[in-house]
């Protein structure tokens, strides 16, 4: 059966999440751009809705299951809110998810209950590189498996959080497979820059470039152990996850420069009952809503196992990019002159907009 | 509930079933009467006739399960009792994706009652549902079609000038005026041997001082005397469908075959009732758009894996080809418009406004199926541009997706008022 109706569990988590990026983070947004600094009073907040450990069954700490239709709706509607914030609160799930999904039972009993039994603390995961044809899967960075133990070498890009991050998931390439790596933050041959990374946008959420020379980790480090994991399925996550997002941005720059249409006045009408005007914002908002769909069909497909679950992805990854690009652009022109101005949150919206074609691996669902 | 995207078994059915039809029926005629313009599918219609009463469907008239007419195939087939929800207009769309990926046109020429049988199910009483409907389900093929625009009226039927006057002694309603781009209206009207009697929808007002309000629809039987199909346009695609214009002379036509109240009041619900009609038929043209589209785009892939030309999908955008950049897209465009369509009715069968989803599904489909059956011809080259393949003709079928049914632009009026919260003075 086709069906368009969340769950009303989902329902409710989407009431409890639209009002924590409602009232916290779109509030705290600006701020958090300009001084590059999230107050960890309100990533604490957003941990407490509890949308990782809803997602980990009890024996590992959680409480309940893990779908990546209930996290993409999730994560939409925590980036309507704030997508730095957004990315900072679910920072965790970047090398918790992983391990649920494709850890070996060690791994899980390792890892899971101590990153979700307690507050939030920054677990992250290295997957991006700093090259203009990165490709997650034809990774620079290397594994070889060496006496025993995995060597790492290579360089990471966009990391969260990874100056504090108690471990890092590290993807890497073994023989031409993508692969995951658990990399503790005191291996030796780790270094984590001092700066920052400097970017367009989501400059309230802590990214750095991680080195990585001849980092030597125990076999057992390897996501899934002996056997691996499957990279796609992951990346297939963190394809939904970005296409959340991206509608999730896009939506709220609809809706803002949709309000302020009503309201701004000129030649004696308000601008929205232009046509030049309503017809832009029809179509943003047709946008938003074909590119939505296609993206919860991925995570649909994701969660029922199908194999075009990882083809559908990525289409929903790719065409979610370009809408925010388009919807965020659009939200900046219907405001003019007030669009450019920083007073108002569209242009962050629409710095934010063109990440999405390269922010695949910031979040996971 | 939950979301899911499991298409239900009998849309599975019909699309495999109707993909045989396609190609054994459609694609090798699709050339021939696109060269032979108002000739009709003659073979096709009885074909399509038969087979559709041997499948229990007899039409895709949407109606309504009465005890003088068996409930709609879907409804039949269930098991559990009929507690699953209903699927009436999905089936519908996807018969309609899958005929039209054989060949819109043709698809056009499928008996059955098409708008016209529409109008009557969104603004007719059950008695009238149960009077007009019931022939489609008849021995012969039958057809039935829509006559709102005239020469001076498209999109803004507000101007339509075409009059209806009861004559109270007769208790009939006389009609005056001339009808122009109306789909099937010479199958629908005119009496040939072959099929069964018809009739066409008449848009009229029976009160040009009350604007929108005074505006109707009658069930125009067909061969009433005073009604002539007077000219068949020629036109750029689907050529075998016949596009008629329809004269309107002192027409008689029974008081009953009124849609909706005869009394004007300053509430215009008649109207509005009338215009429903449009909320459930958008989804339905945007899925023909759609089938189209994909015929397009799934010639265009066959071509290519001719010349070894695989999609790498997976590829960041920066690494892709332009062709494989070109089919990715259009491949976003295709599956996203098609799931709008799919969400559009899935709200109609559930009997949730969808005023909003189907305008949008509409404007989508408009819109890709005219880029991506344009972009085909392009990449193809000479081979897009030669008559010795469809590229070229499905381009110029598609665009009138775009076009009827509401013009690309209307529909973004409709969704614009609707998330602006606007009426129809407020935007215009």
């Amino acid at each position: 059966m086709y069906s368009f109706d969340p769950t009303e569990e989902q329902q409710m988590l989407i009431e409890a999440v639209n009002k924590y990026a409602t009232n916290d983070l779109r509030p705290a947004a600006r701020n958090a751009e300009e001084s590059g600094e999230l107050p960890r009073k309100i990533i604490a907040k957003g941990w407490d809705l509890g949308l990782l450990q809803a997602s980990i069954p009890e024996m590992y700490g959680g409480f309940g299951e893990r779908s990546a239709v209930t996290g993409a709706l999730a994560v939409e509607e925590m980036a309507f809110g704030d997508l730095a914030g957004a990315l900072a609160v679910t920072t965790p799930s970047l090398f918790a998810t992983p391990i649920l999904l494709m850890g070996s039972e060690e791994q899980k009993r390792e890892y899971l209950p101590r990153i979700v039994e307690g507050e939030w603390s920054p677990y992250t995961a290295a997957l991006i590189e700093y090259a203009f044809d990165f490709d997650p899967n034809d990774l620079k960075t290397t594994a070889a498996l060496e006496d025993g133990r995995y060597s790492l070498n290579g360089e990471k890009a966009f990391v969260p959080f990874a100056k504090e991050a108690q471990a890092l998931l590290v993807y890497a390439n073994l023989d031409g497979q993508t692969q995951a790596f658990i990399v503790a933050k005191e291996a030796e041959g780790l270094s984590i820059s001092e700066e920052r990374e400097k970017l367009m946008g989501v400059n309230a959420l802590p990214l750095y470039r991680v080195k990585l020379t001849n980092v030597k980790i125990p076999a057992a480090n390897r996501l899934g152990g002996e056997s691996g994991c499957a990279f796609e399925q992951l990346l297939a996550s963190m394809q939904i996850a970005n296409a959340a997002a991206a509608v999730g941005v896009a939506n709220a720059a609809f809706e803002y420069s949709r309000d302020y249409a009503k309201e701004r006045e000129a030649f004696g009408v308000k601008i929205a009952q232009k046509q030049a005007i309503a017809f832009m914002l029809a179509e943003m908002r047709t946008e938003i809503e074909a590119m939505r769909l296609l993206m919860w069909e991925a995570a649909w497909e994701l969660d029922t196992g199908r194999e075009d679950a990882v083809k559908d992805a990525y289409l929903a990854s790719t065409g979610a990019a370009d809408m925010a690009m388009m919807v965020t652009d659009r939200a900046v022109q219907i405001l003019g002159g007030h669009g450019y101005i920083r007073d108002h949150p569209v242009e962050m919206w629409m710095r934010n907009g063109r990440g999405f074609a390269t922010f695949t691996g910031l979040a996971i669902v | 509930m939950a979301i899911e995207f499991d298409a239900p078994k009998p849309v599975v059915n019909a699309q495999f079933v109707l993909k045989t039809v396609a190609e054994e029926m459609m694609r090798p005629n699709s050339r021939y009467f696109d060269e032979h313009e108002h000739e009709i599918p003659w073979d096709y219609i009885e074909f399509m006739h038969s087979a559709m009463k041997a499948m229990g469907g007899n039409s895709l008239a949407p109606r309504e399960p009465s005890p003088s007419s068996p409930p709609p195939k879907d409804e039949r087939h269930r098991d559990d009792g009929g507690k699953r929800p209903p699927i009436g207009y999905q089936l519908i769309v996807a018969q309609m994706e899958a005929l039209s990926w054989g060949d819109v046109g043709l698809y056009h020429c499928l008996p059955g009652g098409g708008l016209g049988a529409a109008a009557v199910h969104a603004a007719g009483s059950p008695e009238q549902r149960e009077k007009f409907l019931a022939r489609f389900h008849g021995d012969k093929p039958t057809f039935a079609a829509m006559c709102i625009t005239e020469a001076g009226a498209g999109s803004d039927n507000s101007a339509i000038r075409t009059r209806a006057v009861l004559d109270e002694k007769a208790n009939e309603w006389v009609i005056n005026g001339e009808k122009i781009f109306v789909t099937g209206g010479d199958k629908s009207f005119t009496e040939y041997e072959k099929l069964g009697r018809g009739f066409i929808v008449v848009w009229a007002s029976i009160d040009p001082a009350a604007g929108r309000a005074g505006m109707r629809a009658f069930v125009v039987e067909g061969g009433t005397p005073g009604v002539r199909a007077v000219k068949l346009e020629h036109k750029m695609g689907i050529r075998v469908s016949d596009t008629a214009a329809i004269s309107l002379v002192d027409a008689r036509v029974p008081f009953e075959n009124i849609l909706g109240s005869p009394i004007v009041d300053q509430n215009p619900t008649g109207f509005k009732k009338a215009m429903a009609t449009f909320d459930a038929t958008r989804p339905l043209v945007a899925a023909t758009g759609v089938g189209v589209a994909r015929a397009a785009f799934e010639f265009l892939k066959e071509r290519l894996a001719e010349r070894e030309i695989h999609i790498r999908y997976g590829l960041p955008r920066q690494k892709l080809t332009s062709i494989e950049r070109d089919v990715i897209d259009m491949e976003i465009m295709l599956k996203s418009a098609w799931l709008m369509v799919i969400k559009a009715v899935w709200m109609a069968d559930n009997k949730k406004p969808n005023a909003l989803e189907a305008s949008m599904s509409k404007v989508r489909s408009g819109d890709i199926c005219t880029k991506i059956t344009q972009r085909v011809v392009e990449m193809l080259g000479p081979l897009g541009y030669s008559r010795e393949f469809l590229a070229e003709k499905w381009m110029r079928d598609a665009k009138i997706t775009d076009i009827y049914e509401g013009t690309g632009q209307i529909n973004r009026l409709v969704v614009a008022r609707q998330i602006l919260g606007y009426s129809g003075a407020e935007l215009r």
